[in-house]
């Protein structure tokens, strides 16, 4: 069939890898395709287990207090319901993540509106409702604190003894020096709001629980050992008395990494309780008032320049609200404050950034992690410099990028190429930026509607912080099976961004074979090893890399034990495993993850290399503003980069342009509304996320520069996309209307009241 | 439990008798009564379009329609696209050009490009945003499904697609 | 799914005397229930109070559209795609053809009825403002026999009408005397499909001998329930369109509409784009002259 994607050939041509691949950079077909195109892909709420009974949640209705007392009403037959709550945890009551301060189920205490405090179970779904609402919880209300300015007055402490989450200090030569002697200087604040995953398959769970099998999940999540890790806590179980696996999952962006460690947890409970097995499935008002979003920041740049722009000093406040519970709040300021001088050299820099917690519904992991915050914040600054010095915002840019050799705020030296001036000019001879920046300067102030053109340009560091995948020690491999296929062994899943595809592609590579001779096996715990969680834009890279070392040691095993012969046929390959299987009992090559070499990271100053490797773009995004609307449409939207070598480029593709859409969303339309740290439009009908008439054309161009310690050359592709749309349509609508706004998202309604609070007037002129 | 008055229609070109509450869901009866569970639930509100199906030629939310009112109905879900286990022109489309990702849009997605399909042999983009535009996808951002219905239609110039009897 | 279907009876009893008679029996105690795009997501949500709904889907007596030379009668089962489909709405009625194309998507679409639509009296109803400006009536129907009201009058307060409790919305009559007019309309959303608008403005204008002879304004989630602007009206009619009467329109409309807050969006972004699609349309209306 024919297949009109331009893009796919665009990415072909820019190939610049000496080395030969016949299945790695090729369109194979997703792996799960067919399945998922049948309708025959199972999600959690397809499946259904003998005997299953449901399961639902009773939410505290209050952002903060003492739980006084729980009343269950006479008018509901409570014997036909399983009733849980927090006394019935028989190990510790809290969802291990990084910290453990958030409870399973509140005890005694609420922190946030729609805390889990009761589970219901019963065997139709439709007595819950009523029963939910015969529990009635008496409360003794505490004052709550719900903005990043409450919680660091700390006039209410609400976590810990000072509110603070975690907080990081990074310096590079010293910033107080330069101020006085500077030519300009410049100041800007920049906020942004929370964003809703809006994943289309809510969170859900199925829980088994036996004496002698222990506690089985089977659900929607990213993060096997993660849920598995909590589930042993609350459980009090060992290893192997608790099973994960992972259902075809529906989206996930982050949505699914921390949150269903605590559904699982409830389900299970119930089928504890219960004996049967359990299934809770939010709904979509469920899944928007409970679980985490992207964290708000508020982040404060003053920037010292001289007469020529060229960056002096960089004094970075970036401050976000985690919520109520720490959750990932203290990485996701990491790679906030990482991220936040955004792709250029300054002698001078100091970053103090500070997590706070607030009376609402913790925020956790989100695509991007803490980066598109900090992107968002200097590259809207940038745009604002470059009005204080009466510089064109490109040149301001282009004369501070960073370039191999040069050193970034931690002091790392940029050993890879970078290639941020030619990702520039690409970026501007593909949509033609100046020619339509000085056509739309000219027509604009004939017509009520305002056109501009905006850029941004940014880095997002690849895999784990610092010396995270240390810690995370990752081991992952293959195995053969007796069908004759190998089995790509990994906890990583598959969740629509293509983990499937792109590791059986690695094996299929690694090995010799066809890609059709791979297949995956289940992300279950008891089958796969853990290779870490499904996050941080690490799988192509880091377990990518593993799956090519694990199948080129198979080769060599097989070389070296049985009579693989230098060139091989597949069926070949397979004899070898079948003589190697009946000498050692099986056939399984596992890898372990080796840092590469000339890593150094102190957690402590946060000095060194903070990433192995890095993903650079530019965006360019044009906008139209209607000044009889106020309403902003991004009419078209260019994304040039460079990610290391690309493994499919359909998929690659899908990712950046996904990825690109949905931080349209963050921008423009996507607004979490809370009233007394309750989300208030916890619907698609009122938090709107972008439709197939509001997403502009997209186009995207690849630069290929392989690195040498990801899988085939592979560095992160999957968040790199949600960093740059926010600020290049923010710098884009100054361009058309003269004003910087500097905070998302920026709704119709902000515009408007900025131009009345300014008086703009605008020559109405007729259609 | 009331036992109820049976209510039948035609789902993927078999006959099919509920009896169940008529202001059920059609979509719960299609997942919980019929075993089809291609049909999505992402919103419940005729928001997300991913429980798209068609009835009697019209593409619909199935979870505003009450089972009743498909009463003599000819419904078709994504579990009666393909025939004779070839896959729809458009399920092919969608697979080569990256058309689905998580998947969980792409049932409802496929019965909403089938609709524009039926009435528009040769959409225009406009036309093709138009007609997917009740369809969230939170991955793809909608290019390369945009892509894949294109794909389809070119296709569709050669071969024609073939509107399955039932599904009028 | 909050709701429980078991808690709820649904009849479909086929033709439009049954339900009229069910109507008249127990009056108050029967919802009717057409494409089901209102009252479904209630259901799903847990707030379906009705106990007792009836089926008006697929009631061919209600599912019409009928053309004569000088009106256009709708039936109150006629789909949105109903409307979008015929050929006469859209050459002599093309704000209402517009409107139906700008509620929710195709889906919505073959559900959604015109009935629906203005019985669910939505502040922000999308079929309303062209019906108010085109003077449309509305024909009710019950065991005691029709009468037509004029749509103007129909809503009487925020999800309140003029229906008596044994009444059925029967049909909606358009006159089709505004071929000759200018015609403008204009909905406002977030974004641009599955939009619930945030203020929208229809008009119909006349001009002769360079004075405003006839207008009308229809606008939506300007009021509890979508409304003519008259006093907007009257500050145009008999003058001459030229900047001094735009502003005077706009200074009646800044007084006329009372929008409010709410979770969509704010009454003075409401009340501030109004005021710019009036000056829009007028604004047009001018620089083409003698508009016809």
């Amino acid at each position: 069939m024919l297949c009109l994607n331009p893009h796919a050939i665009e990415a072909g041509q820019t190939m610049n890898t000496s080395e030969k691949t016949r299945i790695v950079g090729a369109p194979v077909l997703r792996k799960e395709g067919v399945q998922k195109l049948l309708g025959q892909a199972l999600y959690v709420d397809d499946i259904s287990r003998e005997g299953m009974i449901h399961g639902a949640t009773v939410r505290s209705t209050i952002p903060r207090g003492l739980i006084r007392s729980i009343h269950y009403d006479e008018r509901i037959d409570w014997d036909a319901f399983t009733v849980v709550t927090a006394a019935d945890i028989p190990g510790k009551n809290h969802i291990q993540l990084i910290f453990a301060d958030q409870p399973c189920l509140a005890d005694g205490v609420v922190n946030h509106c729609d805390e889990a405090i009761v589970l219901l179970a019963h065997a139709d779904k439709h007595k819950l409702r009523e029963a939910m609402a015969a529990v009635r919880i008496e409360y003794e209300a505490l004052p709550a604190v719900f903005t990043i300015e409450e919680s660091e007055r700390r006039e209410q402490i609400v976590w810990g003894t000072d509110n603070l989450l975690k907080s990081f200090l990074l310096e590079k030569g010293d910033v107080d020096t330069v101020w006085a002697n500077a030519a300009h200087v410049v100041e800007g604040e920049y906020r942004t709001g929370a964003q809703e995953h809006l994943y289309i398959e809510n969170n859900g769970m199925i829980a088994e629980w036996s004496e002698a099998e222990g506690v089985t999940v089977w659900g929607s999540l990213q993060c096997p050992y993660y849920v598995h890790k909590s589930l042993l806590a609350v459980f009090d179980l060992p290893e192997n008395k608790v099973r994960v696996i992972q259902t075809e999952t529906g989206g996930a962006f982050g949505g699914k990494e921390d949150f269903p460690s605590t559904l699982a947890a409830h389900a299970a409970l119930l089928a504890m309780k219960s004996g049967k097995p359990v299934k809770m499935v939010y709904d979509r008002m469920e899944d928007l008032a409970a679980t985490t979003k992207r964290h708000p920041s508020r982040i404060r740049h003053r920037t010292a320049l001289d007469k020529n722009g060229k960056l002096l000093a960089m004094d970075i406040d970036l401050a976000t609200d985690g919520g109520a519970y720490s959750t990932l709040s203290s990485t996701v300021l990491s790679r906030a404050t990482l991220h936040s001088p955004g792709p250029y050299v300054c002698p001078n820099v100091r970053i103090r950034s500070h997590a706070w917690a607030t009376n609402t519904v913790p925020y956790g992991a989100f695509r991007g992690f803490g980066a598109p915050q900090g992107i968002f914040a200097i590259e809207c600054h940038m745009d604002e410099i470059a009005v204080a010095l009466n510089m064109d915002p490109v040149e301001l840019r282009r004369g501070n990028f960073l370039h191999d050799g040069d050193t970034t705020a931690t002091e790392q030296v940029m050993r890879e190429p970078v290639i941020l001036d030619q990702l520039l000019e690409r970026a501007l001879k593909e949509s033609d930026f100046y020619a339509k920046r000085e056509h739309y300067a000219r027509e604009n102030a004939s017509s009520a509607v305002k056109r501009g053109m905006g850029l941004a340009a940014f880095y997002h560091g690849a895999g784990f912080t610092g010396s995270g995948e240390r810690y995370l020690n990752s081991i992952a491999g293959l195995d053969v099976t007796p069908q004759g296929k190998v089995r790509v062994l990994v906890a990583n899943t598959e969740f629509g961004q293509g983990t499937n595809t792109i590791l059986s592609q690695i094996a299929a590579e690694a090995i010799g074979i066809g890609y059709e001779d791979v297949e995956m096996a289940p992300a279950d715990t008891r089958v796969v090893p853990n290779s870490g969680p499904t996050v941080a834009s690490r799988t192509s890279m880091v377990v990518g890399k593993l799956i090519e070392r694990a199948g080129l040691q198979l080769v060599a095993w097989l070389r070296e034990e049985s009579g693989l012969e230098e060139r091989y046929s597949a069926s070949e390959f397979f004899a070898a495993c079948a003589r190697y299987g009946a000498a050692h009992g099986e056939v399984v090559s596992l890898c372990r993850y080796e840092a590469p070499p000339n890593i150094y990271w102190d957690d402590k100053t946060y000095r060194g290399e903070a990433y192995p490797a890095y993903a650079w773009s530019i965006h360019v995004a044009q906008v139209a503003v209607d000044t009889n609307t106020y309403s902003v449409q991004v009419e078209d939207f260019w994304a040039v980069q460079e990610v290391g070598r690309i493994l499919n480029p359909i998929l690659a593709g899908g990712q950046i342009e996904g990825g690109i859409a949905q931080a349209i969303g963050y921008a423009l339309y996507e607004k979490v509304i809370l009233q007394d740290g309750h989300m208030v439009n916890n619907q698609m009908t009122n938090y709107i996320m972008p439709t197939a008439e509001d997403v502009p054309p997209i186009h995207i161009f690849f630069e290929e520069i392989p690195f040498q310690h990801g899988g085939f050359g592979a560095k992160g592709i999957g968040e790199l996309p949600h960093d740059g749309p926010a600020p290049a349509i923010l710098n884009a609508i100054r361009d058309a209307t003269g004003v910087g706004y500097h905070a998302i998202p920026l709704m119709p309604e902000d515009i408007f009241a900025h131009f009345i609070a300014h008086e703009i007037n605008v020559e109405t002129v007729s259609a | 439990m009331s036992t109820f008055p049976a209510i039948r229609f035609n789902v993927n070109g078999e006959d099919r008798e509920v009896r169940v509450a008529p202001m059920k869901r059609l979509l719960d009866v299609l997942r919980e009564d019929l075993g089809l569970t291609g049909s999505k639930e992402g919103c419940g509100e005729g928001e997300c379009g991913s429980c798209s199906v068609r009835m009697n030629g019209e593409l619909v939310n199935s979870c505003l329609v009450p089972v009743l009112q498909a009463e003599g109905a000819s419904v078709q879900t994504v579990e009666g696209l393909a025939a004779a286990g070839k896959m729809h022109p458009l399920q092919e489309a969608f697979l080569q050009c990256g058309g689905a990702q998580c998947g969980i849009c792409t049932p409802g997605m496929l019965m909403a490009a089938t609709q524009l399909l039926s009435v528009n042999a040769h959409p225009t983009m406009t036309e093709i945003r138009e007609g997917l535009a009740g369809n969230l996808c939170r991955c793809t951002g909608f290019t390369r499904i945009f892509e894949s219905v294109i794909a389809a239609t070119a296709k569709n110039r050669e071969e024609r697609i073939e509107e399955p009897a039932h599904a009028r | 799914m909050r709701g429980n279907p078991d808690a709820h009876e649904l009849i479909a009893p086929g033709n439009l005397d049954s339900v009229l008679e069910l109507l008249a029996k127990e009056p108050s105690e029967w919802t009717p229930i057409a494409g089901g795009t209102e009252i479904m997501v209630a259901h799903a949500a847990g707030r379906l109070g009705a106990k007792k709904l009836v089926s008006l889907w697929g009631i061919d007596e209600l599912r019409f559209i009928k053309e004569k030379e000088a009106s256009i009668t709708i039936g109150a089962g006629a789909t949105f795609r109903d409307l979008r489909a015929h050929p006469g709405i859209g050459v002599k009625l093309p704000l209402l053809a517009m409107a139906a194309s700008w509620i929710g998507c195709i889906a919505n679409q073959s559900r959604a009825t015109l009935g629906g639509n203005l019985v669910n009296g939505s502040p922000a109803a999308d079929s309303s403002p062209a019906l108010l400006v085109y003077d449309a009536e509305i024909e009710l129907a019950s065991v005691r026999g029709r009468r037509r009201i004029p749509y103007s009058a129909f809503h009487t307060g925020y999800k309140r009408n003029a229906m008596l409790p044994d009444e059925l919305l029967f049909a909606v009559h358009l006159p089709l005397r505004f071929a000759e007019q200018r015609h403008y309309l204009r909905k406002v959303g977030t974004r641009r499909a599955m939009a619930i608008s945030k203020v929208a403005l229809a008009a119909t204008a006349w001009l002769e001998d360079g004075l405003i002879r006839e207008v009308r304004l229809g606008a939506a989630s300007l009021a509890p329930f979508p409304m003519r602007l008259v006093e907007t009206e009257v500050a145009l009619l008999g003058r001459a369109l030229n900047a001094e009467s735009i502003q005077l329109a706009c200074a009646a409309l800044q007084k006329e509409a009372k929008p409010i807050d709410d979770i969509r969006s704010t009454g003075a972004y409401r009340k501030r784009v109004a005021i710019n699609l009036l000056t829009e349309f007028l604004t047009a209306l001018a620089t083409e002259g003698q508009g016809r």
